[in-house]
Formats: C-alpha cells, structure tokens, sequence
C-alpha cells in the first residue's frame, strides 16, 4: 500500500461573513483511504495540537446522502467523474501533490465555517413546489396507476439527484437549474405529476430565482460535475415546462 | 413498574381495525393547539411529520443535518416489502406476519409484526402516488423481487437507492407541509435532553450546531424517530453522524431501553482496508440471489481466486445449508464467513474476508443482464476497492448494519415515559432478535404514516396536560444539565482524540458482543468499557468553544453516549445466555454449532431501566405472549 506525502491548501473562515484565507498543510496519507479520511487525519493531527480542526459536512460516507461537498483542485467533488468527495480515494493523487480544497462557492449558498456551506436554498426550492400534493392514507391501489417501463426508468434517472448542489458549485453562474430541473423533470414525467404540473415549475423556478441563484447559459458544467450524472437535457425540459405554464397563464 | 404492552384484544387479524375505532379522536378544531415534537426526519420521522402536519397539528421537526433530506434511511438500498401478493406466488399478509416473526426468533410482538404485514400494503399506494418511481414491468405495473431469502417476491425497489427514493417521498410531503405552515423545521440542532414535567415528556433540549446555541422546545408530546445505535462499534454500514445520543439521553430521563444485544450484522461489506476506515459500506443482500460465496479449502491460501481450482474451493454455505445454499439468514451467513475467517480460510490481505463470486451467474445470465441488476453497486464496489468486480470475485466480510432493539414502546408506540412515542429504528418493536431484509424501510414508513398518526391521538385526547412554558423549572434544569456537559467535555484538555476513543470502544463492542459472545468476554467488555470511559473523562481532547460551530464538541457528546450505552448492551448480551437472531452465544449452540433459542426462560422483551452511569440497570420484563404462532427453532439445511 502506496503512502503519498501531499500539501494540502484549504479554506479556513472563523465564520459567516468574516474573512477567509487558503492555508497549508502538510500531511500523508495512504492510497486506500477515501478524501474525507485523509482529511479526518489531518484533523486529528490539529486537535492534537490544541488547534481548530477543518470544519466540513459529510454524513453516509457512499455518496447518496449529499452532505458532503468540497472543491477539490477547481472541480467539485474532484477529479472522479460520477461520484461524491466521500467515494474519491487517495490513490487518484500522486505523491508530493498540492491539493487545493474549497467549499461550494454560491451567493445563495454562504459558507457557515470553513468547508461547510448553508444549502437550505435547496429545500426553500423543494417547498415551493417539489412534490405531489398528496395526504396520507388518501393514495389508490398502486397498481391501478400503470406507467411505462421506460417511462419510470427516465423519472429515476433524474429523481436520484442527491442534492449536493456540485450543480451550483461548478457553474459561473452558480444556477441552480440542474438541481432544480431535475425534480420538476420526474414529476412532470409522471402521471402522478400532471396536475400541478404548471403551477409547480412556475413556483420552483420563481423560488430558485429568489434564492439568489444566477441564470443558466448552458455550457453544461454542472452536468459534468453531477455525482448522479444527471444530463442538461432536464433544463431543456424546464425551459419548456416553464414556458408552456406561462403561456398557459399558470 | 408493570410493563404494559397494550396489546388490543380480540383475534390477530382485528386487533388494529377495532383498536382504530376505540382510539378516542381529537377535535379537528383542537389540533393546532397541539405542539408535536418530531426529532429525526429519516422515513420514520419525516413521515410521522409529514402525516401528522396534514392532519393539523402544529409539529415542529429536528434533524441535525442540514437539511432533512439526508437522513441514514436514504443509505437503504435493496427495497421495500409488501404483502400485495403481486407476483401471485402465494404471498399474503399472514405469510409476511409469519416471515417476520420467524425471521425475529420468536423475540418479537405478534400483534405489532401483523401490524405491521396489514400496513405493508398501504405504504406502497402512498409512495406511488407521491411519485416515487418504483420498478416496473414492460407492462408498466410494479416489479417484485425476492430477497434475503424469502420463498416469495414482494420486494419493491428502486434500482439500489430504494431508501433513498422512500426519503426523498417523504421529505417532500414534510416540505409540502413546511410549505403550507403546519410543520416548523428546525435543521442543524442535536437533541441533547428530554424535559419531562409532572411525569410527562413535554419538550427537548438543542444544541443549534450552527451557532451553539442551547434552545428549548415545548411541546405536548414528543416523538423520537433517530434511528438505530451501530455506530456504537465506531466501524459500521450506518452513517457517521448517526448516533444513540436522543434515545440514551431520554433512557436517562426514564425511558427503558429494550433488547439492546439484538445487534444484525451483515454479511455483505467491504471489508476494512486499514487504522484510517471511518465507515464500512454495505454491498445489498441482492447479490446473494446471483453470487456464490467461497473461500479455499486450505488454510493461507494466498493464490488469486483465478488459480484455485474448482475442487479446492468451499462453497460453505451451498455445503452446509443445501435448501437455501447462499440465501440464508443475515446471521447465519455472517457467522459462517467469521467461522472460515477464523479457521485461517479467509482471503485477502487482512484474512478477514471471504469471496463473493459472480462468474458462474455471468456465463448462465450473460454480462449485460448482471450489469442491469447490479450496475451500480459494482461500480461503488470498484471506486472503493480498485478491483472489477465483473472479472474478479467480490471481498465481503460482515459489518455491523441495524439493531433492532431500541426504547420499549407499547402498541401505541409510547414509551414507559407518557407523550414520549419513539418509532423506526430508535424503538425495539417489530424485528424481535434479527430483521429480514427489506423491512427496515416498511416499519418505519409504517409507524410514521399509519400508526402515529393514530396513536398519538390517543394520547392527547386521553390525557391532560398543564400549560408548560420554556421557562418551566424542569425545562431550566435540563438545559443546565446540557450545558454543564458540554463545559466539561471542553475543560478536561487531554491528549487523546475524540475518535481515538470512538474506535477503542468499537473494538471492544466488535471484538466481545459482536457476532459471536461468550460470558467471559462479555464481562470483560463491561470492564473495558468502564476503563475506557473513566480515561475518556481525563484525557479527551475537545478544542475550541461551545458558543460556535464545534463539530468535535458535538462528536464527543455522541461518544461519551457511547460509553454508557456499550455497558449496558454488554450487559444485555451477557444476562441473555440463550442464541436468538442476531444475538449468538456459544453457551448456547447445538451440536452442529446452530443457535439454540430457550424459550423457557428468554421469551421475554427486556427492558431496562436507568440506574445512574456505572450503576446496574434493573430488568423489567414483558413476557411475550404466542397466540397464534408456535415458535420452533429454526432450520435453514
């Protein structure tokens, strides 16, 4: 098992609206480990040391709960395609490497302390209108609903977004439009979806503009940071959904 | 105290219908005058949330994520099930009664586990029409499958992120509700207390993790739905923040904690690869259906697997258990692949695992059929470990996944403490000793749609309460307690790390009440424990401040949870001296080395009761009551 001696420049900020800065670290780690273990390492060093260990989120540790979130070396998530911070391992970096690590940089997004950011933005977005209006107990037999075998496999694709906001990360625009398409692209390819169909993408679309989040220019980014893999092709879906709500008056 | 189970009467298959009409209702006009605190927003809480908020209660919901979204249930994989009987291969609601009961070791309440069976149904008409986008058949109707080794497929899945895909339908019912006013959302706030007044749970104890904070929360009843406790053995399939801190604290406050040392154990990780693991990730029971699972014959046979010829490998489990070759229980599996371990068979470079071997099912189904069924965990697999699953044989070895048991609650899902209802996971009802596959995500979508919305009905229509401000004594006092503990994890300026700490209890809850326990190591790990926390409280290293965001400071509170409740699991495992489920004691096997069950003496639900840290805790006992099934032992050759 390869042990790497690697520099690591990371962004540490005391606090929301105070100032950040880059600072150096010097470590090694061993192949094996995932990022987010290398990093518990360097912390454990710090608190060691009486000092203030980095600050970041993470939660399952196999890239479906969308906790975590770093910019590794400009790219979120880091150079892996396809995956979370938490399921990149060590043995993608070579020895002697400099990795800088960030957090999601986004107005809408303002970082809380070091690499932990607020994305609540997400879930202001999901209320708005991110759902089926639907009680408890007032469902019909499941399978009085029939849907197409390709058309339930088109909902999951887009419905596995996990809501790390790399979408948001990555674009120069920090847009929101590929979290956001993506849910309004599973429910209105749904049965289940069509009867708050236009209301719904009006009302996400609204929310996600009041966030803060800037307009999409489609140069697709975010597609290829999605630890989903999620494709653009759903903000082309919104765009549609969205004007033909408008037009209808919704 | 007399535990009182509160099982309705009548015949099995009536007990919930009549037990709906007895509830007593609350007012539709008076609901928003109750406050309902929820803690945990995985698919019990979210759900109870979501369900409880439609109904007009004013909820006010805790998660101490981000965002409510990211809950442990997300992490379910393999599916959901469901007595629809779909499929037409026999299934019913008595047959999943009878499968869950049988799959708990005769250590679970009949009356909840039919339940249970009757509510499965429900769930999956819920779901889908939140659109949650379940498998379908060309058809367009709703696959099954079958899994962990039932004779019958009534698994619903969603690819492998059915858990996630139950989640986020549940998160969006509870952001609908948030939405529409009914449900306040507190994210990023850890409950750090229960506040009991008169004898009555009537609010919580936060820490906001963003900012320090300590607030206080009022309610008229509380509901605890935070999951499971195996990441007391630090190294497990559960999240790293998932913790025992909300139901150890309200332990601690009164509530009996019940059948802590039924602990599953999966058979299917991947296995530990060093020091710097921080969590081990499961690989779905799934696989099981199509893989074979071997280890060679000879002893430190270091030759790849591609070497070793068919006749110098032992397909263990085909060999022992003919009728369910590969398909056996969790437990049974993970006993036998720690038993080739131990023999010195096991393979790789630790020794500590065993192959999982899709070759015979590749050349029998082809590549692209096992690629559709299987894609995405042989690609978690390869970023983890490098290897290709598709040419070479998987490594797994058995982690720590779900524990069944939790707090004691009643039918109604009410603990011993009045107004404090736990669900899912936190509470021990419905998995007896051993959980079968695919149930996790059934009972606590169940208890948070279908039986707490009832149930906690019933309580506040049958029960009067005091206006209670936060000002309240018991609410002051609490909230000293809370900040008392954290000044002092803050003071003690040792040398040793948190996860330092973390990890050695781990080692000695894995080494001594892991898979396999005996009385003397079982003894020895109450005393290691009490070592271990007494230099805890010495030597622990918390930097920093309680008056900003401190994630060590909130790590340690969870490990200083940890050990207090690892003595108290050790001492379950140890007073149990029968083998059930989950829980194996080598006094008490047959001669074939299967677990022996003792019914004469160990059918009972222990619960136990808070006696002070390093203090015996004392037994209650609720005698489980066989009605309608006879409990046998079971057999899987």
């Amino acid at each position: 098992m390869a042990t790497l001696s690697l520099k690591l420049r990371i962004w540490r900020q005391a606090g929301p609206g105070q100032p950040g800065r880059l600072v150096d670290y010097q470590t090694t780690a061993n192949e094996d480990m995932s990022f987010l273990e290398m990093l518990d390492v360097v912390n454990d060093g710090l608190i060691r040391q009486g000092q203030d260990p980095v600050a970041f989120d993470s939660d399952c540790r196999e890239g479906i709960c969308g906790s975590c979130g770093l910019v590794v070396n400009g790219v979120p998530h880091g150079p892996d395609p396809g995956g979370t911070v938490c399921q990149l391992h060590m043995r993608r970096f070579k020895d002697g490497e400099t990795i800088t690590v960030e957090p999601w940089r986004a107005k809408a997004f303002p970082i809380l302390k070091d690499l932990v950011v607020d994305r609540t933005a997400f879930d202001r977005i999901i209320s708005a209108g991110g759902y089926v209006s639907v009680n408890t107990g007032s469902a019909p037999e499941a399978n009085s609903l029939p849907i197409a075998r390709d058309v339930a496999e088109s909902a999951m694709d887009v419905a596995q977004c996990i809501g790390c906001g790399a979408c948001v990360a990555a674009c120069k625009n920090a847009s929101a439009a590929l979290f956001t398409s993506a849910k309004v692209t599973h429910l209105a390819l749904l049965p289940q979806g069509q009867v708050e169909r236009r209301h719904r993408v009006v009302q996400m679309v609204d929310q996600m503009d009041q966030e803060g989040f800037g307009m999409c220019s489609n140069e697709g980014e975010c597609q290829a940071v999605c630890p989903k893999e999620i494709s653009i092709a759903s903000i082309a879906q919104m765009n549609r959904e969205y004007l033909t709500a408008k037009l209808s008056g919704a | 105290m007399t535990l009182e189970s509160k099982i309705p009467s009548g015949a099995l298959a009536d007990k919930w219908n009549r037990h709906k009409f007895e509830i007593k209702l609350v007012n539709p006009a008076n609901k928003r005058k109750h406050t309902i605190v929820v803690v945990g927003t995985g698919l019990a809480g979210a759900s109870a949330a979501a369900s409880l908020g439609e109904l007009g209660y004013n909820v006010h919901t805790f998660c101490i994520h981000d965002s409510p979204r990211r809950a442990h249930s997300i992490a379910a994989q393999g599916g959901i099930n469901a007595a629809k009987n779909y499929k037409n291969d026999g299934d019913s609601v008595q047959r999943l009664f009878y499968d869950t009961i049988k799959g708990g070791d005769y250590r679970a309440r009949e009356a909840n586990v039919y339940r249970l069976a009757q509510l499965s149904v429900n769930i999956i008409d819920q779901c889908v029409a939140q659109g949650v986008p379940f498998a379908r058949e060309y058809g367009g109707l709703l696959d099954n499958r079958s899994f962990g080794g039932a004779q019958v497929s009534r698994t619903f899945y969603a690819r492998g992120q059915t858990g996630q895909q139950l989640l986020l339908g549940a998160y969006q019912a509870l952001m609908r509700q948030v939405e529409s006013g009914s449900v306040k959302l507190f994210p990023r706030r850890e409950m750090l207390d229960l506040v009991i007044v008169n004898g009555k749970a009537r609010g919580i104890i936060c820490r906001n993790l963003t900012t320090g904070e300590i607030e206080r929360h009022v309610g008229d009843a509380v509901v605890l739905a935070t999951g499971g406790y195996g990441t007391a053995y630090y190294l497990s399939t559960n999240a790293v923040n998932s913790n025992v801190t909300a139901a150890w604290r309200a332990h601690k406050r009164g509530a009996y904690f019940a059948n802590p040392c039924f602990t599953q154990i999966h058979p299917t990780c991947i296995p530990v690869s060093g020091d710097h693991q921080s969590k081990l990730t499961l690989m779905s029971e799934s696989l099981r259906n199509d893989a074979r699972v071997w280890v060679p014959k000879a002893k430190e046979d270091k030759r790849s697997p591609a070497q070793i010829p068919e006749g110098e490998r032992d397909y263990y489990l085909e060999r022992k258990y003919p009728s369910f070759g590969n398909l056996v229980p969790r437990d049974v599996a993970s006993r036998n692949a720690k038993a080739v371990c131990d023999e010195g068979r096991g393979v790789g470079d630790t020794g500590l695992s065993v192959f999982l071997d899709f070759t015979d099912a590749i050349q029998r189904l082809g590549i692209d059929t096992i690629r559709t069924r299987y894609g995405n965990l042989f690609d978690m697999y390869r970023r983890i470990t490098d290897d290709d699953p598709y040419k070479v044989p998987m490594r797994i070895y058995p982690a720590i996944h779900y524990t069944m048991g939790g707090l004691w609650v009643d039918y109604n899902l009410m603990s011993n403490v009045p107004g404090l209802h736990v669900l899912g996971e936190a509470n021990f009802s419905d998995h007896g000793a051993n959980r079968l596959g695919a149930s996790a995500l059934m009972q606590g979508l169940a208890d948070g749609y279908f039986v707490i919305p009832y149930t906690i009905g019933q309580y506040l229509a049958s029960t009067s309460l005091d206006p209670v401000a936060t000002s309240h004594d018991a609410f002051a006092a609490a909230s000293n307690d809370v900040v008392g503990q954290l000044d002092r994890l803050l003071a003690v300026k040792g040398k040793r790390t948190v996860r330092d700490f973390h990890r050695a209890v781990g080692a000695v809850l894995w080494d001594d009440v892991g898979m396999s326990r005996n009385d003397a190591g079982l003894k020895d790990a109450v005393g290691k424990i009490r070592t271990l926390r007494d230099e805890f409280w010495q030597d622990v290293s918390v930097p920093g401040e309680k008056t900003y965001m401190n994630q060590t400071l909130d790590y340690a509170g969870r490990v200083a949870d940890y050990l207090e409740f690892g003595e108290l699991l050790a001492l379950d495992a140890l007073h149990r001296t029968e083998s059930c489920g989950g829980h194996f004691r080598e006094e008490s096997q047959t001669p074939e080395g299967e677990a022996r069950r003792d019914d004469e003496r160990f059918s009972y639900v222990a619960a136990w009761q808070f006696g002070g840290v390093g203090q015996p805790p004392t037994l209650h006992q609720e005698p489980l009551i066989w009605e309608n099934v006879k409990p046998s032992q079971r057999s899987y050759k």
